[in-house]
C-alpha cells in the first residue's frame, strides 16, 4: 500500500509540477518583458520568441535525456571493453565472427521477411471480408483483441498450445499435438524442433499484429471512393477482381505504411522469445542476445551496446523514410 | 436471378470465412482461460476442450474402513458414495483392475473372500460382508464415471495470495498511474507549441519527433541505467517512471500535434485578437478540444505500460516488492513451467484490465491508431 501512496503522490507532485513550471514560467516571461510601456512592441516580439520554448522545454529535456543521449552513449560504449577501455570496433569484429550472434541476425531476418507479411496479408484478408457483412465489427473486434494482450500472456496462451505430453504421460492437452494425434500424426515438441520452432514463435506475433492491420487496412478500405467501384462493378468484374485490381492498388500507401510499422515491432522483440525458449534451440534474436549480454554473470556492456546499434541501423531506413513521409505531409 | 443467387453463395461463403478466422483468433486465448477456471488434476489429464462437455474418466477410489461396517441383520453392511463431492454418474465399475469395467451400475460383484459389491448410478456403493470384517484399508473400486463440467476459482485464489501475483499486481498498478499520466501533460504543451506557435526549427523538431518514434528502446538501457546509478535513483520506481515518461513521449507528441495541428485555426485567433494568453488559450481551448487524443494516447501508453516485460526487468530491481505482474508469470513459466493452473491464472490475472480497458475504449484505440500510424506514416 506504501507504494501505491508513493505513486499517487508522484503523480500529484509530478502533475503540480508541470502545471505550476507552465504557470509560472509564463508569468515570469510576462514580468521581464511586460507588453506595456515605452518598449512594449519590441517586448512582446521578445516573449513571442521565447514563449514555445517555454512549452517545448520538458519534453525536449526529457527526450533529449531519455532516446537522444542514450543512442550517441550506446554508440562510444559500443567501441569500449569490459574495464572502459577503448578498444575501437573489435566488439563489431568479435560479432562478426560470433555463432550466437550470426544465429541472432539470420533469425531476425527471417522474422523481418515473415512476420510484417503474414501479418499484413491476414490482416487485408480480414480487412476485406470483415467489411462485407452485418456483424463485421464484432468479429473486427475479437480479431483485433490480442492487441491488448501483452507479448507474455500470449507466449502462456501459445506455449499452451503447443504443450507436448511425452509417452507415458497420458493424452495430449496441448490444442497442436491433439490435433495432430487426432489426424493420426505423432506428437511433438514444437518449441525445440530446429528451425521451425522459429515459425511457431512468429506465430504469436503474427497473431497479435493482424488486429492491427486489419484495423489500419480496414479504414484505408472504407476511403476508397464508391465511384470506381461502382464504374467496375458496371463494368461486370467480380468481387475478387474489383478486390485485388480496384482496391488494393488504392491504398498501397497504407500497406507500406502497416508493413513498416510491423517491421519496426519485429526488429524489437524480445519477450515472446524471452518467455518461450530465451533463445534456446536455435530460436535467438537480437534483442534477447543484448539482454544476455547486458545481465548475464559478467555483463559486457561493451558487447551489449554494439549487439544494439546493430539494431539501430537495420531500424534506420525505416525512420528515414517515416521522416521523409512525415514530412511530405506537413507541407 | 442467377446474379441473385451468385450473390448470396458469395455472402454464405465470406460468412463462413469471417467465422472461421474469428474462431481461429478466439481459440488460443478462450482455451487458457477455460484452463484457468479447471482443477490441476484435471488440467493435467485431459484437453481443456473436454471440459466443456461431461466427461468420461476411470477413477479408483478406495471403499470405507471394513472396520467401520455395521450389522444388518445377519450380515455386515457398508455404505458410501464414490464421488468425494459434487455428483458424477457411474456408467460401470469394478472391483480388480483386470476388469475395471466388468459390471453395469446396480450389478451385484462378488469378491473372491466372499464379500459383495454394489454401486449404483448416482455413485452410493453398498458392500455386504457375510461375517464381520476388520481391516482398516477399504476394498478398491474401479469406476468409469460421467461426471459433469466442473469448474474452481480456487487456481485464481491459489495465484493471488500463494503465488505472488497478488502484490506483482499492485506492482504494476504503481508502475503504470504515474507512467500513463505524466507523460501526457508534459506532451500536451509541448504538442501545443509545435502545432499552434511560431518558433524557428519548427519543422525540424517535429522530423525529430517522428525519427524518435522507432528508435529501439533496447539503446537506452545501458547509458540510462548507469546514468540512474550516479544519480542515486538507481533501480526503483523513480528511474522507471521517468523511463516510461521519456520512451512515451514521442508518440504522445506526434499523435497530440496531429490532433491538435487539425483544430480550427479561426478559434484559436479570435482568442488570441481577444487577448487571450497562450496559457489561457491552451488550458481553455486546446486540451478540453484534444480530448479525444488525449484518450487514445492514454490507452495507448497504459496498454504499454501495463503490458511491458523488458523495461521492467531493466529499470526494476528484482525482489517481492518491485516485480511487476509479466516479470512475475515469466518466472512462473521458469519455475512451474508444466503448471498449467497456475500458468492460466496468473496470465488471465495480468490479461484482464488491458480486455477491459481494450472493450470499453476500444473507439479512442482505434482512433489513436488511425491518427499514429497512416498520417505520419
Amino acid at each position: 500500500m506504501d507504494q501505491l501512496l508513493f505513486a499517487v503522490s508522484t503523480i500529484i507532485v509530478g502533475v503540480f509540477g508541470c502545471v505550476a513550471y507552465f504557470y509560472f514560467s509564463n508569468i515570469l516571461l510576462d514580468r521581464i518583458y511586460p507588453a506595456k510601456g515605452p518598449n512594449a512592441g519590441a517586448n512582446i516580439n521578445k516573449a513571442n520568441a521565447i514563449r514555445p520554448w517555454l512549452f517545448v522545454l520538458p519534453a525536449l529535456l526529457v527526450l533529449s535525456l531519455y532516446l537522444v543521449y542514450p543512442v550517441f552513449s550506446t554508440f562510444f560504449l559500443s567501441m569500449r571493453d569490459t574495464r572502459g577501455e577503448f578498444v575501437g570496433v573489435d566488439n563489431y569484429v568479435w560479432l562478426a565472427g560470433d555463432d550466437k550472434f550470426r544465429e541472432s541476425l539470420g533469425n531476425n531476418l527471417l522474422w523481418l521477411v515473415i512476420v510484417p507479411a503474414a501479418s499484413t496479408f491476414f490482416g487485408l484478408v480480414a480487412a476485406g471480408l470483415t467489411d462485407r457483412i452485418k456483424w463485421g465489427s464484432v468479429a473486427q473486434s475479437l480479431i483485433f483483441m490480442p492487441m491488448a494482450i501483452s507479448f507474455v500472456g500470449a507466449s502462456v496462451i501459445w506455449k499452451f498450445i503447443y504443450d507436448y505430453r511425452g509417452d507415458n504421460q497420458g493424452e495430449q492437452i496441448g490444442l497442436l499435438n491433439a490435433i495432430v494425434e487426432g489426424l493420426g500424426g505423432t506428437a511433438q515438441t514444437w518449441i525445440t524442433m530446429p528451425f521451425w520452432n522459429n515459425i511457431f514463435l512468429m506465430i504469436i506475433l503474427i497473431w497479435i499484429q493482424t488486429g492491427f492491420a486489419m484495423v489500419i487496412l480496414s479504414a484505408a478500405l472504407k476511403g476508397i471512393s464508391e465511384e470506381t467501384i461502382e464504374a467496375a462493378y458496371l463494368d461486370g468484374a467480380s468481387p475478387l477482381q474489383i478486390f485485388f485490381k480496384i482496391k488494393i492498388p488504392q491504398i498501397w500507401g497504407t500497406i507500406a505504411v502497416v508493413w513498416t510499422t510491423i517491421t519496426v515491432t519485429v526488429l524489437k522483440v524480445f519477450d515472446i522469445v524471452f518467455a518461450m525458449t530465451n533463445g534456446q534451440w536455435g530460436t535467438q534474436v537480437l534483442a534477447n542476445l543484448m539482454y544476455d549480454w547486458m545481465f548475464r554473470g559478467s555483463p559486457d556492456f561493451g558487447r551489449g551496446s554494439a549487439i544494439v546499434m546493430v539494431i539501430m541501423v537495420l531500424v534506420t531506413p525505416v525512420m528515414i523514410w517515416n521522416i521523409s513521409n512525415a514530412h511530405k505531409e506537413n507541407r | 436471378m442467377e446474379m441473385a443467387g451468385t450473390k448470396s453463395r458469395l455472402t454464405w461463403a465470406v460468412n463462413l470465412a469471417v467465422g472461421f478466422l474469428v474462431l481461429l483468433w478466439i481459440i488460443p486465448t478462450f482455451g487458457l482461460l477455460v484452463s484457468s477456471f479447471r482443477d490441476r488434476d484435471a488440467i493435467s489429464t485431459s484437453g481443456w476442450w473436454t471440459a466443456l462437455s461431461a466427461s468420461e474418466q476411470n477413477v479408483i477410489v478406495r471403499a470405507d474402513a471394513p472396520d467401520n461396517a455395521r450389522p444388518d441383520g445377519a450380515v455386515w453392511v457398508l455404505t458410501g458414495n464414490v464421488f468425494d463431492s459434487g455428483s458424477g454418474n457411474v456408467t460401470a465399475f469394478g472391483i480388480t483392475s483386470r476388469e475395471p469395467e466388468a459390471f453395469a451400475p446396480g450389478e451385484v460383484a462378488t469378491h473372491a473372500r466372499g464379500h459383495q459389491i454394489t454401486v449404483e448410478a448416482n455413485g452410493d456403493y453398498r458392500i455386504t460382508y457375510p461375517e464381520e470384517p476388520s481391516g482398516n484399508r477399504g476394498q478398491r473400486l474401479f469406476v468409469r464415471a460421467e461426471s459433469p463440467p466442473s469448474f474452481t476459482l480456487d487456481n485464481y485464489r491459489e495465484v493471488m495470495f500463494a503465488e505472488g501475483m497478488g502484490k506483482a499486481l499492485l506492482n504494476t498498478l504503481t508502475v503504470t498511474i504515474p507512467a500513463t499520466i505524466i507523460p501526457i501533460l508534459v506532451a500536451a504543451f509541448a504538442a501545443y507549441a509545435l502545432a499552434w506557435m511560431e518558433m524557428p526549427g519548427r519543422a525540424l523538431l517535429i522530423a525529430a519527433i517522428v525519427g524518435l518514434l522507432v528508435v529501439p528502446l533496447q539503446v537506452a538501457f545501458i547509458p540510462l541505467l548507469k546514468l540512474h546509478n550516479n544519480i542515486g535513483i538507481g533501480k526503483g520506481y523513480l528511474g522507471i517512471w521517468l523511463a516510461h515518461t521519456g520512451f512515451g513521449l514521442p508518440l504522445a507528441v506526434f499523435l497530440l500535434r496531429n490532433y491538435m495541428a487539425g483544430l480550427p485555426g479561426e478559434i484559436i485567433e479570435s482568442a488570441r485578437v481577444d487577448g487571450a494568453s497562450d496559457f489561457a488559450i491552451f488550458r481553455k481551448i486546446i486540451l478540453p478540444l484534444s480530448f479525444p487524443a488525449l484518450a487514445s494516447f492514454a490507452i495507448f501508453q497504459f496498454l504499454w505500460v501495463w503490458n511491458d516485460l523488458l523495461v521492467a526487468k531493466v529499470f526494476l530491481g528484482t525482489g517481492e516488492d518491485q516485480v511487476v505482474m509479466t516479470g512475475r508469470i515469466v518466472d512462473l513459466l521458469g519455475s512451474r513451467g508444466g503448471d498449467w493452473e497456475i500458468l492460466a491464472a496468473s496470465a488471465f490475472v495480468s490479461i484482464a484490465v488491458p480486455i477491459a480497458v481494450f472493450f470499453s475504449l476500444q473507439r479512442y484505440l482505434v482512433r489513436g491508431l488511425l491518427a499514429g500510424s497512416v498520417k505520419g506514416g
